[in-house]
């Protein structure tokens, strides 16, 4: 049979509205694939198998009656488990919402089932999308499909190795400072965080409301473009998605670049922190540009030193609020130890609380608690806030020169698991060249850029100026036509 | 003042704003629905939800803020106000902390010592803000259970600030009094103290001349205050308390952090409320789901048309145009706007507006609190009532014979004056009958002939009530002047 995990989800979305395959029998192919592997590297916390094969039936169906669908119509792909999902529970990996099943759905997860995809499962993830590592998570820890020794990345971890291992061609994930570029770079797939408003959050279970996205993952540029085709768009139930035309991502992928000015960020090309052999990836796509017809450019993002420290700010001050609404009270997990006679409501909180959360999750809520508290809101979140305005402003200046700017997704290639646990700042500043598109509210993509020398993968990122995905994705996809990663399926068995 | 002390007091008032739906979602907000039935994934702050503002609720904050003569922000924005409690499901409130929509402005109001005059009240600010749901705590013997519901959790308050203006539990009140007046006026917020549409939190304390300096006690804010009533009777309560207390302990402000006491409203006294062990950190942050909001001169203009007269100018206007006295415009304007409506439209009619004030101070109300009604309910229209009253300016009948026809028009809401004159037998009374009538009692009745000869002229009113048996048309001061007459001439 086909090997149907080594095809695009664009080649497996036109083969089904071809009809040259079910859906059901792609649906049931990749459950297969789940059955035999995901225990082994733990990519999705939940599997349901039996929805979407009725879901797949009803695709092909539509099909069979001569509707026209999606390009996506009768795909698989996974969720990961913090998009809420209507009648399905949704944990974010975290136990305080053990037993929580929403009663609806997210706007991106409407879209998608609207859109003919089929959901198979919810990928595992850090805790409310807190760490960089995937072993965050209350359910278990998930592993990189090409070193199982190794770390997937995260907080999409389970959203990256879901694809990488071939259990799903598409990823639903989401990235509040690099939580879908990272694991995609680790992991050797492709993973984009769109501009800051450009999908709908309504459903997304809030880390950092300012900084939160939701992006794509998948083998293939094209894959990517086609996914935030669907995703993209205003939602009134959104106030911070914007209101703005979507333009059509997958028209342009192969125009040509000639003529293009490409920026490279000095400040991330030459931190001390960079692995000589993701330095050497960077060039690679550097000399693949400039191969066809693009300038390239030193940029500079001068602050980029403070930005880990703004961004370890700014997203624990919204997540100390944001979580504060898992007290066991209305919800999820409450804690069975006896409440304390003198103060029973607040020590049922506090036990459900101390219980509920993971330790990541725990230092970051202090953490926000105690930036936000009197006396210190100026000195910390405010001061973060205008270097978050000092990093766009990088950008813009950077974004003048330039049409796109190429850097690493991350310092290294994948680590070792438990390597980083005990050393949060060492986690910290594996966010170190994502983070900034957070801050500013721009779009990047992570691209497979080959492997190192222990077989590990490489990558890259580019940036571009707000809502100009359509160029972000242009060049993405002439380096992936020019060869600068070959399509590949981690080899578990 | 007959007591040693200056009671100052600043005013909390949380209005309900009448929205279709909460302040950030779509659920309605009506009253008295069973638990927890007028819920939706954002008012129950489930993971994932979002708010989305009420354009409606803005608009009513703006005209409120303008009635109250309030600055209005031309930027305003949305934060988190953090802190635990259940019936708060996301464990924030979203309010407004530094850029509220409405800042400073003033409320004049009738002094309610000295009429005619008015007091004013300072503001400092009002903000929108969304309701928290209310929690339920079975106190029963054995029992430790409590119920939440959260129907009324995001429903829109306009809180609104005080200065510490008031000098007077009755100055409190009155200030009360015309805000809620003014809110409904405005249509914006029903006022129901009941069903908690407006609640009052008070802060008070006392200045003291002692030994030539002013002392001020520690500030109190009291809360539970369900009725304009309570709030007068607290205040007063609290002041002599902490007079009493400053004798006793000498403590004063600054000794000891803001307390909190609770209104026993069957007891008659405040009690402290349970401490916080450590002092509020709400630790206000900009809602980062929501976008800072601009006021654009457009919808200043939309808001400024749609306040229309407040109490104040209807109060002006009927003194002024009218030539009622303060006291009668007052009663008038204090009815609401419905009742002034019907007001208006009597005079438009060709009502006078004296007899009008009186008719409607006495007739009119006495039958609305009769039969409980409004006056959109009151069974006389006011161009009915206005014919009823030119016919008595025009001497075709009598007040007293008036009575008879407002009570006709009560019993028989179709009919109309020329119906119920000729229905009541009321005509007017021939100058040479009227004569004859009075000729014939004085002669039966010639002790009082004698006392008017005296001098008592109050004895002629002995008359009336027997003229009237032989002809209730006549008009009793024609009767009298007839018979002075006759008196003088003939007796």
């Amino acid at each position: 049979m086909t090997r149907l995990e080594l095809q695009s989800a664009t080649e497996l979305g036109r083969k089904i509205a071809a009809r040259e395959i079910s859906s059901r029998e792609t649906t049931q192919y990749f459950l297969d694939r789940v059955e035999a592997l995901n225990s082994r590297i733990f990519a999705l916390n939940l599997v349901d198998g039996q929805r979407a094969l009725e879901l797949s039936d009803n695709i092909d169906k539509r099909l069979q009656a001569g509707e026209s669908l999606s390009p996506l119509a009768g795909v698989p792909m996974a969720i990961k488990d913090v998009l809420c999902t209507r009648g399905i529970a949704t944990t974010c990996g975290s136990r305080i919402l053990n037993g929580f099943v929403p009663p609806y759905d997210a706007t991106a997860v409407e879209k998608l089932l609207s859109a003919g995809l089929v959901p198979i499962g919810k990928s595992n993830m850090d805790e409310f999308a807190m760490g960089g590592s995937t072993e965050n998570s209350a359910y278990g820890v998930t592993r990189n499909p090409w070193n199982l020794a190794c770390t997937p990345g995260g907080s999409s971890g389970g959203a990256a190795a879901a694809v990488a291992a071939g259990l799903a061609p598409i990823s639903i994930g989401t990235d509040t400072g690099g939580s879908v570029r990272q694991p995609a770079a680790l992991c050797g797939v492709c993973g984009m965080k769109p501009t800051y408003g450009r999908i709908s959050r309504y459903g997304l279970v809030a880390f950092a409301s300012s900084l939160d996205q939701i992006g794509p993952l998948a083998h293939r540029v094209e894959d990517i473009a086609s996914t935030l085709q669907i995703l993209a768009g205003y939602d009134q139930r959104d106030s911070t998605s914007l209101n703005e035309p979507v333009p059509e991502y997958c028209k342009q992928l192969d125009a040509p670049i000639k003529g293009l000015r490409v920026g490279v960020i000095r400040e991330h090309l030459e931190h001390e922190s960079l692995d000589p052999e993701v330095r050497a990836a960077v060039e690679r796509a550097q000399l693949l540009l400039e191969d066809m017809g693009v300038t390239m450019v030193d940029v500079h993002l001068p602050h980029t030193k403070y930005s880990v420290p703004a961004y370890y700010l700014i997203a624990p001050c919204e997540a100390s609020s944001n979580l504060a609404r898992y007290e066991g009270t209305h919800y999820g997990f409450r804690s069975s130890a006896a409440p304390q006679a003198d103060s029973p409501l607040e020590s049922m909180m506090v036990n459900s609380r101390s219980e509920g959360f993971g330790n990541e999750v725990k230092r970051r809520i202090m953490l926000g608690t105690f930036a936000l508290s009197a006396g210190y809101y100026d000195a910390y979140y405010k001061k973060a806030l205008r270097v978050r305005r000092l990093i766009a402003q990088d950008y813009r200046s950077a974004f003048d020169k330039v049409d796109v700017v190429l850097g690493p997704t991350t310092p290294t290639p994948a680590f070792k698991l438990g390597e980083k646990l005990d050393d949060p700042v060492q986690m910290y500043l594996c966010d170190l060249f994502t983070v900034g598109a957070n801050l500013a509210g721009l779009p990047g993509i992570s691209l497979p850029a080959g492997q190192d020398e222990t077989g590990l993968p490489l990558a890259v990122q580019l940036q571009a100026p707000a809502l100009d995905e359509v160029q972000l994705l242009n060049v993405a996809y002439q380096l992936q036509t020019a060869g600068l990663f070959q399509q590949q399926v981690a080899e578990l068995s | 003042m007959s007591v040693p002390y200056q009671v100052v007091i600043g005013l909390e008032v949380h209005v309900q704003l009448s929205t279709q739906s909460k302040l950030f979602c779509g659920c309605p907000t009506v009253f008295g629905a069973e638990s927890n039935t007028q819920v939706c994934p954002v008012c129950l702050g489930l993971p994932g939800a979002l708010p989305v503002m009420n354009q409606r609720a803005i608009e009513l904050a703006i005209q409120t803020g303008l009635a109250l003569n309030c600055e209005i922000a031309s930027v305003t924005k949305w934060d988190r106000k953090n802190y635990f409690y259940p019936d708060l499901p996301k464990g924030y409130q979203i309010s407004q902390f530094d850029q509220p929509i409405c800042g400073e402005g003033h409320l004049d109001f009738p002094d309610p010592e000295n009429e005619g005059e008015s007091l004013r009240v300072r503001l400092i600010r009002a903000h929108l803000e969304e309701d928290a749901g209310k929690s339920m705590h079975d106190e029963a013997a054995g029992k430790a259970d409590s119920r939440i519901d959260l129907n009324r959790t995001g429903t829109p308050l306009l809180e609104i600030v005080s200065y510490p203006d008031l000098r007077s539990a009755v100055a409190a009140k009155a200030y009360l009094t015309e805000l809620r007046l003014l809110l409904t006026y405005l249509g914006v917020s029903d006022c129901n103290m009941q069903e908690g549409s407006l609640r009052v939190d008070a802060n008070v304390n006392l200045h003291i001349e002692h030994n030539g300096k002013t002392i001020a006690t520690p500030i109190v804010e009291i809360k539970n205050l369900n009725s304009f009533r309570a709030v007068e009777r607290a205040l007063e309560y609290e002041s002599k308390r902490q007079f009493s207390q400053w004798q006793q302990t000498g403590a004063v402000m600054g000794d000891s952090p803001k307390q909190t006491r609770g209104w026993d409203d069957a007891a008659g006294v405040t009690l402290p409320q349970r401490e916080k062990e450590e002092s509020a950190d709400y630790r206000y942050f900009p809602d980062p789901d929501l976008i800072p909001l601009q006021i654009t001169d457009a919808q200043l203009q939309r808001a400024q048309s749609a306040v229309g007269e407040t109490p104040l100018m209807v109060r002006r206007r009927l003194q002024r145009d009218h030539e009622l006295k303060a006291y009668d415009a007052d009663v008038i304007a204090s009815q609401g706007r419905a009742m002034v409506s019907y007001f208006d439209e009597a005079l438009t009619k060709g009502a006078s507006a004296k007899r009008l004030s009186s008719w409607m101070q006495q007739d009119v109300m006495r039958t609305l609190n009769e039969n409980n009604w409004t006056i959109t309910e009151f069974p006389i229209a006011a161009n009915k009532l206005a014919s009823l009253l030119v016919a008595i300016d025009d001497g075709q009948l009598d007040n007293s014979r008036g009575k008879n026809v407002f009570q006709y028009f009560l019993d028989r809401p179709a009919s109309d004056l020329e119906e119920a004159i000729k229905s009541l037998g009321i005509a007017s009374v021939d100058q040479a009958e009227l004569e004859q009538l009075c000729r014939e009692l004085l002669a039966e009745n010639p002790k009082i002939v004698a006392q008017v000869k005296e001098g008592n002229v109050k004895g002629l009113g002995a008359l009336i009530g027997p003229a009237k048996k032989r002809n209730p048309n006549i008009d009793p001061n024609l009767v009298r002047t007839i018979c002075q007459q006759l008196i003088d001439t003939e007796f």
